[in-house]
């Protein structure tokens, strides 16, 4: 498992192609969704936690959409499956790598969203990154199960995002309704039961992908 | 497999009386209701539909479940069948929803929790049979939409708990007359009860239709790739 998340994360130290595009695709969503919501408005404080989990979710699909197509390209995926492996743990170095992606992404995107949208920086950053840490996992397991998924049809960009953004519903509502909570001054204790809910949906989709992947991958 | 069953037989016949008692009890005999006035009559088909989106949805995770286990066709026919079935029911319950709320309510539309819920589940389902649709070989996609098909139940519990928190937080705007204590009239219950068996029998029949036809074009599809061996 160690050895498939090395070589994903190796690919990506050298050619730093996802991670590149993951980042501009989260600056320009960032600031796409800037645009919409007026600068002097006080709706503009309101929706900024909606707006980073969007920048997000955006940046995640398109992450994991790469991380499995580079499988697809010159057959490695075939290699993959051929190894001495248990199918559910190439899921699960799968979904790491994709987490790590993801957490990447989300500590630079995190600092920008600050900058545009004029919050303290410390307290933020601080009391922001359990709810995403949490948050990213989830959307890596769902992902990566259905990014498989997707492969395996043939519209192949299209699919990722509808197949798993109602799937993942749970997971946006929690993130989001605790981000605003925690952003607006809230104690921790205050978002528990969201929090609590974002970790029930990332143990259930781990559980589900670990078992369900090796029917996803099969010939 | 071309000789009717006794069902097959009585189901017909049987959906066709109880539509048309639904239809006269609804019309004609059922009272109009004291506050809302004829429009409330659209209830007693709106909560049939109901009854029938969510047995057609638990009936794809259980198909699911056991297509990934047994990989009979069989279950993954039950499967795609329930699930359009389910999506045409929770479709019209949507819309006949919609239709009574505006009156009532004043809108089509509010994130009702039960509502919000609804709705994810209709993107889910519909998902599972663009999933099918799109899939690059039809046993993959099977396969495939079996694991979102459990998925989506798995998934169940916590968007039902996600959308009640979500607007949990906010004082309920609507006082929900779908209780016990809204049907006051006996004959209003009658009704309920007629309209659901109606609309209950009926998706009985259309399942076993949609699975006929699925059974005879999975045998034209296998008797075809007889005859012409590279055609598909």
């Amino acid at each position: 498992m160690l050895a498939i998340l090395w070589k994903d994360l190796l690919i990506e130290l050298r050619t730093k192609e996802t991670l590149a595009s993951l980042l501009l695709l989260g600056l320009l969503t960032l600031v796409v969704l800037s645009f919409a919501f007026d600068p002097s408005s006080p709706l503009r404080a309101a929706a900024a936690p909606g707006v980073l989990w969007v920048a997000l979710i955006f940046a995640g699909t398109l992450g994991m959409n790469r991380s499995l197509l580079r499988e697809r390209e010159h057959d490695c995926l075939h290699g993959l499956l051929l190894a001495p492996l248990d199918r559910g743990t190439i899921y699960l170095a799968k979904t790491a790598a994709n987490f790590l992606f993801m957490v990447a992404a989300q500590i630079v995107l995190l600092p920008l969203f600050v900058f545009f949208f004029n919050l303290p920086l410390g307290s933020t950053i601080a009391r922001l990154t359990p709810v995403l840490l949490l948050g990213v996992l989830g959307f890596a397991a769902v992902g990566t199960l259905f990014a498989a998924v997707s492969l395996r049809t043939r519209a192949r960009e299209v699919m990722l995002p509808l197949l798993m953004l109602p799937l993942a519903a749970p997971l946006v509502i929690a993130g989001i309704q605790a981000s605003t909570q925690l952003l607006a001054g809230e104690g921790l204790d205050a978002v528990a039961h969201w929090l609590r809910l974002i970790g029930a949906f990332d143990v259930v989709f781990l559980v589900v992908g670990w078992l369900a992947f090796e029917y996803v991958v099969e010939e | 497999m071309t000789a009717k069953t006794l069902t097959d037989r009585i189901l017909p016949p049987a959906t066709l009386a109880a539509m048309l008692a639904a239809l006269y009890l609804v019309f004609v005999a059922v009272p109009t209701d004291e506050f809302q006035g004829p429009v409330q009559r659209i209830f007693y088909v709106h909560m049939a539909m109901w009854l029938n989106t969510f047995t057609a949805f638990a009936m794809v995770g259980v198909a699911s479940l056991l297509y990934l286990w047994r990989r009979t066709p069989r279950w993954d026919r039950f499967g795609r069948a329930a699930a359009e079935l389910g999506l045409l029911f929770c479709s019209l319950g949507l819309a006949t929803g919609a239709i009574w709320a505006k009156p009532i309510w004043g809108t089509w539309w509010t994130w009702d929790p039960r509502l919000t819920l609804t709705l994810i589940l209709w993107m889910i389902y519909a998902a599972y049979l663009l999933l099918r649709n799109l899939a690059a070989e039809a046993q993959q996609g099977a396969t495939l939409a079996a694991v979102l098909g459990v998925s989506g139940v798995v998934d169940l519990y916590l968007i039902n708990r996600a959308v009640y928190w979500w607007r949990g937080i906010h004082p309920a705007v609507i006082v929900n007359r779908e209780g016990g204590s809204g049907l006051a009239d006996p004959l209003m219950r009658l009704t309920l009860l007629i309209c659901m068996l109606a609309f209950f029998l009926l998706f009985l029949w259309l399942l076993r239709l949609r699975l006929s036809t699925a059974r005879l074009e999975d045998t034209v599809d296998h008797l075809r790739e007889q005859v012409v061996p590279t055609a598909f």
